[in-house]
C-alpha cells in the first residue's frame, strides 16, 4: 500500500469545500427567484412596454351619408422619463431631428417629469412624416422612448366647424372627471364630438409588447395574451344636410349672424350656420394651439362664439306670432279682433309705442301680414287685466310666461347642442324686483308683447318657433344626431314630441298672416317662385349699433318641410337681408338649384359689418 | 488476462445531458426565425457531433497510449498558448484565439487537459513524495508555466482554474497549510477592500496576540508567530496599495460590484444586474422555454456563452437550475468517488484533477451569474456555447471514461 493512500481522507475536506459552495449557490438561487419579488419586476420593466391602443374615433357622415369627418394617423413621440437615460450626444440628436433647442428640450422632460417619472407623457405631439421616419431608424438611440400611434381627426368640409367642434387633450380637469383619460389623451372639447364623446371614442384596448435590448419593439408579449383590444367608436350619422350647411355659409361670408333650419316633422337640425366661422381643419394638428389664440383672441369677430346657439337676441316682431297664439288660447283677442292703430299704442299720458304706416284697424292675419305693433299691445293688455279670469295682472303674467315658455323659451332644450343658451322670459319676480310689488302692470311691461324689452332668444328657439308653427302645436327637440352606430339605428332619444299650450285651431290665422306676409307683406323678400311659404320678418333693436335684420319662415306650407330662422346683424330691417337669405336657403334646399343667381350673388358679395 | 470495457453509463449519460440541455438553451437565445446552420445553435451542433466522434476515438484507445502522450501533448499545447498570446487574435483585450483556417481556436482550453494529464502522470510517478519539499517544485512548475502563459494572453480569468489544481497537490499529501494561508489571505484580500486599513492592522493583531498569549509557554513558537504577524500585517499593506494601484479600473470595478459597493447598474455592473434579472424573474418553474423575455429580447449580454446560466434560470426556473447545479454535484463527487477506488493512481489522481477544473468552471460561472463573484468570463463545461471549450472538457471526460473503462478497481 502506496503512502499517498494515508492521504485519502482529504477527500471528504475537498467534497466538503465543493459542497458548501453548491449549497450557497443553491440558496442565492432560492433567494432570487423564490423570495425576491424585485426581479421579476425588473424583468418586466425590461423587456414589457405597456401601451394603450387607441380606438379609431367614429367617422361623422350628413343625413345623406356624406362624410363630413373621418380619421389620418399621427405620431407622438412619448417619454418615460425614469427610462431615459439619456447621454449629450442623443440629446442633441433628437434636437436636431425635432428641430428644438437645449432648453426646450429640457423644458420639455422637466414637464414630463412633473407628470410622473414613471408613466409614459407626451415629449412631441404630432411628429411630422420625415421626423417619424427618422426617429423610427434611430430608436435604438433613445432609450425611454417610443412612438404613439393616434388618430385624429380629418374634415372633409370647410363648413360646420361649431357643430362639428373639436377635439383637444384632456386637462387635469377632465382626467378627475373621468378616469378613462390619461395625459395625452383626446376628448371632444365642443360640438357634437363633446357631445357625442361617449360614442365617438370607443374604448382603448391595452397591449403588452416585447422591447428588446436595444429598445425596439419586437411583438406581442406571449402572443397578445393579456392584450385587450381597443373597441372602435361608433359612427354618426348627423342630421346636417351637408350641402345645405355649406351654402348657409357661402351666403353668410361678410356678415354676421346665423342661419338655423330645423326639419319640422322631427326636429332635425338641416343647418346650423353661424358667421363669422373658421376652417375646423385649423384645430387639427400641431399648428392647433397656435390658430386657436389666434381664433380666441379675436374679439371683433369672434369666430369661435357659436351665434346660432349661444347669441341673444330680441326677437322682434318675430314675437308677434307667440304673443297672437296666447291672445287666442286665452280668449284675450280672436282672429277677427281689430284694433286702431295711429301710427301707434298709447300706454300712459302722452306716450305712444310708434308703429309704421298701414292700413288701421286691422284684424289678426292682417296685422301679422303687416306687423302691426299696436294690434298686439291690445292683446297683451287684454289678456293682462282679464280681470273675470286673473285677479292679479301678476297672475295672468305667469299664465302669460308659462304658455310662451312652452315653445321652448326660456330654458335649453337639453338635447345634444352644446353649449345651448336659454334666452330670457323674463319671471313676475323680476319685475317685482324691478319695479316693485304691485307696481307694475301690462303697460309697463308692454314692449314685450312686440318681442322688444327683456326678452332675450337665441336663433335656434326661433326656428323653434317656426316648426311649432307648421306644426300646428307641437315640435321635437332640436337635435343634431339621427343614427349612431349604424345609418338605421334611429337615435330615439329625441322622439318624444312636445306639445305647445296652444290649441291646433289657432294656428291657422296666424299661419294666414305669414303666408299673406310673404305674398304681399313685410316678408316678400323671402318668396320663392312656386314655392309656398309662411314667414315673419323682425328687427331687433340693437342699443350699441344698427339693428338687427331677422326672418323666420317655412315651406311648403301644404307640407312643411323646412322651418328658418335668419339673422343678421347690423343689416337694419328685416326683410331686407335676411329675407332672401331665408329664400335662398328654401330654394336651395327643396329644388337644389338656384333659379336665381343674380340674387344669390348680390347676397354672396354683400359685406355688412 | 483479458479485460473487459465497463463503461461508467452513468457519466456517459450524465455528460449527454448536459450537452442535451445546454444546445437547448443556445437554442433558445439565438434562435430567430429560421433554422440555420450558421447561427450558434447549428455551430454548436456541430460541436457537438465532433465532440461525439472525439469521445469514441478516446474510449476506444489504450490506456498506455494516454501516459505515453502527456509530456509531448503538454509541450504542444503549451507553444500553442504562448503563440496565441504574441499572434492570436484579440477580442474584448485578450488574445486567446490561434486562427486556423476559418476557425479560432483556443489553445488554454487544451492547455487544462493537458495539464491535468501532465499532472496525474508526474504526482502518480512511484518516486514522487510531494511532501518533500524537492519534489513539490515540478508539480507547481507543471500548474504555473500555463498561468503564466495565459496572463500573457491578457486572460487572467482562464487561468484562475489551474489555481484550483492546489486541491489535488493537497489531496496527494501536500502540508493543509498551505490551505488555510491561501484561505486566510483570500480573506485578507477581501476584508482589506472592504474596510480601512488600520482595523485591519488592529484585528490582525488581536488575533496573533490572542495565538501568542495562548502558546507563550512554548518558547519555539515565538519567532515563527512574530514572523506570520510581521507578514500578515505586510500582506494587508501591499494589497491594500495593490488594489488601489496595480488593478485597472474595470477590475477594481467588479469587484466592487460584487462586494456592493459599486451600484452602476448600467456600466460595469450592467451584466450582472441583468443577470439576475433574468434568473431572479424565473421563479419556482421558469418562464418556460423559449419563453424568457430578457433572454429572448437580448437584454443578457453573452447569454450563450458565458452568461448561459441565465436563460436556463428564466426559461427553467429554480427547479431547473437546482436540478442541473445537483446533476453537476453528482458528476464531480462521481468522478472523485470512482478515482479512490482506482488502484492506479495515474487514473486517481487524473480523476482529481479534472474534478477540480470542472468544479472551478461550475464555482466560477455561476458565482458570477449569480453575483456573489467578480465577472470573470469563463464558460459553463459542456453547457456554454463555443467549440474549444466543449471539445476540450470532453476529451477530459472522455480520457477519464476511457482510463477507468479499463482499468482494475480495489
Amino acid at each position: 500500500m502506496s503512502e499517498t493512500s494515508n492521504y485519502a481522507e482529504r477527500r471528504w475536506i475537498i467534497l466538503l469545500f465543493f459542497g458548501i459552495v453548491i449549497a450557497a449557490y443553491l440558496l442565492r438561487l432560492f433567494q432570487l427567484q423564490l423570495l425576491d419579488e424585485q426581479w421579476d419586476i425588473k424583468a418586466r420593466k425590461n423587456a414589457l412596454r405597456y401601451v394603450d391602443d387607441f380606438p379609431p374615433r367614429g367617422l361623422i357622415y350628413d343625413r345623406n351619408g356624406q362624410l363630413l369627418v373621418n380619421n389620418t394617423i399621427s405620431y407622438d413621440l412619448m417619454v418615460i422619463p425614469r427610462q431615459a437615460k439619456m447621454e449629450l450626444p442623443q440629446q442633441a440628436e433628437i434636437c436636431r431631428i425635432l428641430n428644438i433647442s437645449d432648453s426646450d428640450y429640457n423644458a420639455r422632460m422637466e414637464k414630463a417629469r412633473k407628470y410622473s417619472t414613471y408613466a409614459a407623457s407626451i415629449f412631441m405631439r404630432q411628429l411630422t412624416e420625415e421626423q417619424h421616419n427618422y426617429m423610427e431608424e434611430r430608436m435604438y438611440l433613445f432609450s425611454g422612448f417610443y412612438m404613439q400611434a393616434r388618430t385624429t381627426r380629418n374634415y372633409q368640409t370647410h363648413a360646420a366647424a361649431h357643430t362639428l367642434g373639436y377635439i383637444a387633450e384632456v386637462n387635469y380637469n377632465d382626467m378627475e372627471k373621468d378616469p378613462y383619460y390619461k395625459m395625452g389623451d383626446y376628448i371632444g372639447k365642443s360640438g357634437i364630438e363633446r357631445s357625442y364623446e361617449t360614442e365617438l371614442r370607443g374604448k382603448k384596448g391595452f397591449k403588452i409588447k416585447l422591447v428588446n435590448n436595444l429598445n425596439q419593439e419586437k411583438g406581442a408579449y406571449e402572443n397578445g395574451k393579456y392584450d385587450t383590444a381597443a373597441i372602435p367608436g361608433k359612427d354618426l350619422w348627423t342630421t346636417l344636410d351637408k350641402d345645405l350647411q355649406e351654402y348657409g355659409e357661402m351666403l353668410m361670408q361678410g356678415k354676421r349672424g346665423s342661419i338655423v333650419a330645423i326639419e319640422p316633422s322631427t326636429g332635425e337640425i338641416l343647418c346650423l350656420v353661424t358667421s363669422p366661422s373658421y376652417d375646423p381643419a385649423l384645430l387639427v394638428g400641431r399648428e392647433r394651439g397656435a390658430n386657436y389664440a389666434r381664433l380666441n383672441d379675436d374679439s371683433i369677430e369672434k369666430p369661435l362664439f357659436n351665434r346660432a346657439l349661444m347669441a341673444m337676441y330680441p326677437p322682434g316682431s318675430t314675437f308677434k306670432l307667440v304673443q297672437a297664439l296666447v291672445g287666442l288660447e286665452e280668449g284675450a283677442v280672436t282672429p277677427a279682433s281689430r284694433f286702431p292703430c295711429y301710427a301707434g299704442f298709447p300706454y300712459g299720458a302722452g306716450h305712444k309705442l310708434g308703429c309704421h304706416s298701414h292700413p288701421s284697424p286691422l284684424n289678426m292675419p292682417s296685422a301679422i301680414q303687416t306687423s302691426c305693433n299696436a294690434w298686439f299691445c291690445y292683446d297683451f293688455k287684454a289678456m293682462m287685466e282679464n280681470r273675470k279670469k286673473y285677479k292679479t295682472t301678476k297672475e295672468a303674467y305667469n299664465a302669460w310666461r308659462q304658455k310662451v315658455c312652452s315653445f321652448g323659451f326660456g330654458a335649453p332644450f337639453n338635447s345634444d347642442l352644446a353649449y345651448e343658451k336659454t334666452g330670457n322670459i323674463p319671471t313676475a319676480a323680476y319685475y317685482d324686483r324691478y319695479y316693485g310689488e304691485g307696481r307694475w302692470r301690462a303697460t309697463t311691461i308692454i314692449s314685450i308683447s312686440i318681442g322688444q324689452g327683456e326678452i332675450m332668444v337665441t336663433p335656434v328657439q326661433l326656428a323653434n318657433l317656426v316648426s311649432v308653427i307648421a306644426n300646428r302645436g307641437y315640435y321635437y327637440p332640436p337635435h343634431l344626431v339621427k343614427a349612431i352606430g349604424s345609418r338605421d339605428s334611429l337615435n330615439s332619444r329625441f322622439a318624444q314630441r312636445k306639445t305647445v299650450k296652444v290649441q291646433p285651431a289657432y294656428f291657422e290665422p296666424v299661419i294666414e298672416g305669414m303666408k299673406r306676409a310673404c305674398t304681399a307683406g313685410t316678408a316678400r323678400s323671402a318668396a320663392v317662385p312656386g314655392i309656398s311659404l309662411a314667414g315673419k320678418t323682425g328687427t331687433a333693436q340693437n342699443p350699441h349699433g344698427k339693428d338687427h335684420s331677422i326672418l323666420v319662415c317655412y315651406g311648403p306650407t301644404e307640407n312643411p318641410k323646412i322651418a328658418v330662422s335668419v339673422i343678421v346683424e347690423n343689416a337694419g330691417f328685416g326683410a331686407t337681408w335676411a329675407g332672401p337669405i331665408a329664400g335662398l336657403m328654401i330654394e336651395k334646399y327643396l329644388t337644389d338649384t338656384i333659379k336665381r343667381p343674380d340674387l344669390e350673388q348680390r347676397i354672396k358679395t354683400a359685406v355688412i359689418r | 488476462m483479458q479485460k473487459k470495457y465497463k463503461i461508467d453509463v452513468i457519466l456517459v449519460l450524465l455528460f449527454l445531458l448536459f450537452v442535451g440541455f445546454g444546445w437547448l438553451n443556445i437554442f433558445s437565445t439565438t434562435y430567430t426565425d429560421s433554422f440555420t446552420l450558421s447561427a450558434n445553435y447549428g455551430r454548436q451542433l456541430v460541436w457537438i457531433c465532433i465532440s461525439g466522434i472525439t469521445a469514441l476515438f478516446l474510449i476506444l484507445l489504450n490506456s498506455q497510449f494516454f501516459r505515453n502522450m502527456t509530456v509531448p501533448f503538454y509541450i504542444i499545447t503549451l507553444v500553442l498558448v504562448g503563440l496565441a498570446a504574441f499572434v492570436g487574435k484579440k477580442t474584448n483585450g485578450a488574445s486567446s484565439w490561434l486562427m486556423v483556417g476559418g476557425f479560432g481556436i483556443q489553445p488554454a482550453e487544451f492547455g487544462k487537459y493537458a495539464t491535468c494529464m501532465l499532472l496525474a502522470r508526474y504526482l502518480s510517478d512511484s518516486k514522487t513524495h510531494i511532501a518533500v519539499t524537492k519534489q513539490l517544485w515540478p508539480a507547481i512548475a507543471i500548474i504555473c508555466v500555463p498561468i503564466l502563459l495565459i496572463i500573457l494572453q491578457n486572460d487572467v480569468g482562464s487561468a484562475i482554474p489551474f489555481v484550483f489544481l492546489v486541491l489535488v497537490l493537497y489531496r496527494e499529501g501536500l502540508t493543509g497549510w498551505v490551505l488555510t494561508i491561501g484561505f486566510t489571505l483570500i480573506v485578507l484580500l477581501i476584508l482589506s477592500i472592504l474596510i480601512p486599513q488600520w482595523i485591519i492592522i488592529l484585528l490582525i493583531t488581536a488575533v496573533f496576540g490572542w495565538i501568542y498569549w495562548k502558546q507563550h509557554k512554548h518558547r519555539k513558537y515565538r519567532a515563527g508567530i512574530i514572523t506570520a504577524y510581521c507578514i500578515a500585517v505586510l500582506y494587508a499593506v501591499c494589497v491594500h496599495g495593490l488594489y488601489e494601484h496595480a488593478l485597472k479600473d474595470y477590475q477594481k470595478a467588479r469587484i466592487e460590484v460584487v462586494l456592493g459597493l459599486n451600484h452602476d447598474t448600467k456600466g460595469i455592473g450592467y451584466n450582472v444586474n441583468q443577470s439576475k434579472i433574468a434568473i431572479g424573474s424565473g421563479g419556482l418553474f421558469g418562464q418556460g422555454f423559449m419563453k424568457g423575455t430578457q433572454t429572448t429580447m437580448n437584454f443578457v449580454p453573452e447569454q450563450s456563452t458565458d452568461f448561459i446560466f441565465c436563460t436556463i434560470g428564466e426559461e427553467w426556473g429554480f427547479i431547473g437550475s437546482a436540478i442541473l447545479l445537483l446533476l453537476y454535484a453528482w458528476l464531480i463527487y462521481r468522478i472523485i468517488n470512482r478515482s479512490e477506488m482506482q488502484r492506479d493512481p495515474f487514473i486517481r489522481i487524473y480523476g482529481y484533477c479534472i474534478s477540480c477544473i470542472f468544479f472551478s468552471h461550475l464555482m466560477i460561472n455561476i458565482g458570477m451569474t449569480l453575483g456573489l463573484l467578480p465577472v470573470i468570463g469563463i464558460p459553463l463545461p459542456f453547457i456554454s456555447y463555443g467549440g474549444s471549450s466543449l471539445i476540450a472538457y470532453t476529451c477530459m471526460l472522455f480520457t477519464y471514461i476511457s482510463l477507468d473503462s479499463k482499468a482494475n478497481s480495489w
